[in-house]
């Protein structure tokens, strides 16, 4: 096949989009070093405006506060994405069945409860510290899919209504609270006083749904057979 | 160079392998991860750049924060399109590609 005039053409096509892309990388590194310093100094403004942000810690407040609006479409990104997948949908084949070793299932009924201690910890922590709602619901997630994995949770062949009300339930209560800064004047202007208090309802949202839709990308699926000797009730 | 500048650098190659990648090869499964790295380098090219003069900046690792959720997110709707290709056509490729012969040998030579 080496010698196939079609292989020959094809390492031609191999080398010129390498050579492309060794371009590409010397032109993008040569734009960075050029790069003049930046005339707006986003760190000092961003410090300057914390004691109004409602929270101590600069990332927090960046996302959900100074450009919230990146927050409140990514959320709605991530629920869109989830339906995708759900409308997509999966026929059952070639899935071995699922059934937790009594390891796995022992690790999972420990690590479970512990995983949503850590999640509401990093959710608090998210107004001081690094931590908050992402941090949060990836942590929730996981143990979504600890549980999957451990034959605990079933697969989400079709979601019922309440478990549909959940995964909307963060966005909605975001779009909500910025909705409400309409009365300030502006969307996602909270008002100032209560701004921490909007932003830890917003993030507690945020983890909810955000844990129960990453979840969802992994769960969303056809409900496997089950091995009896599997793990237990859920 | 700062050490920020030197991941930036990093992530301009990383974004170009990823692209390399997601160009040569015809298997859905590794274009997806091309993507993925592509991703990536995006991300160490922001942060990095954010936090060249040795400060780091909040703004940009906000927005990566964001980006890797969306990212998990679109990779994950990406797999579930590729997989219901894999129903449909038993294969997975796109329409109008296909597997070079051996591809899946030297795949992992």
């Amino acid at each position: 096949m080496s010698g196939s005039p079609g292989a020959g053409r094809s390492r031609i096509v191999t080398w010129a989009v390498v050579g492309l892309c060794l371009g590409l990388a010397g032109a993008l590194a040569w734009a960075m070093l050029d790069l003049p310093a930046p005339s707006t100094r986003l760190p000092g403004q961003v410090a300057a405006q914390l004691e109004r942000s409602g929270v101590e810690h600069p990332v927090t407040a960046v996302l959900l506060n100074f450009r919230g609006y990146d927050t409140l479409l990514e959320i709605a990104v991530l629920l869109l994405a989830l339906l995708g997948m759900l409308a997509a949908g999966v026929a059952p084949r070639a899935s071995a069945p699922l059934g937790a070793s009594s390891m796995l299932a022992a690790l999972a009924r420990a690590l479970a409860p512990l995983m949503v201690l850590v999640a509401g910890y990093l959710l608090w922590a998210g107004a001081f510290r690094p931590g908050g709602a992402f941090q949060a619901g990836a942590v929730l997630a996981a143990a979504g899919v600890l549980l999957r994995l451990a034959g605990f949770l079933p697969a989400w062949t079709r979601p019922g209504a309440a478990l549909r009300m959940a995964l909307a339930a963060g966005f909605a209560l975001f779009l909500a609270i910025a909705a409400l800064g309409l009365t300030e004047g502006a969307l996602l202007r909270y008002p100032e006083p209560s701004a921490g208090a909007l932003i830890l309802a917003i993030e507690s949202g945020l983890t909810f749904s955000l844990g129960l839709i990453l979840a969802g990308l992994f769960l969303a699926g056809p409900e496997l057979p089950r091995r009896e000797d599997g793990g237990g009730t859920p | 160079m700062s050490l920020g500048l030197f991941y930036a650098l990093l992530g301009g190659g990383l974004f170009a392998l990823g692209l390399a990648g997601l160009i040569l090869r015809p298997h859905l499964l590794a274009k997806i991860i091309g993507f993925n790295v592509m991703g990536s380098g995006a991300f160490l090219v922001l942060v990095g750049l954010g936090s060249r003069d040795g400060v780091a900046d909040p703004v940009p690792q906000a927005m990566v924060l964001t980006g890797i959720v969306v990212a998990v997110a679109a990779t994950a709707l990406a797999l579930a399109l590729a997989r219901r290709l894999l129903e449909l056509s038993g294969d997975m490729v796109l329409p109008g590609e296909r597997l070079r012969p051996g591809e899946d040998d030297d795949a992992d030579a």
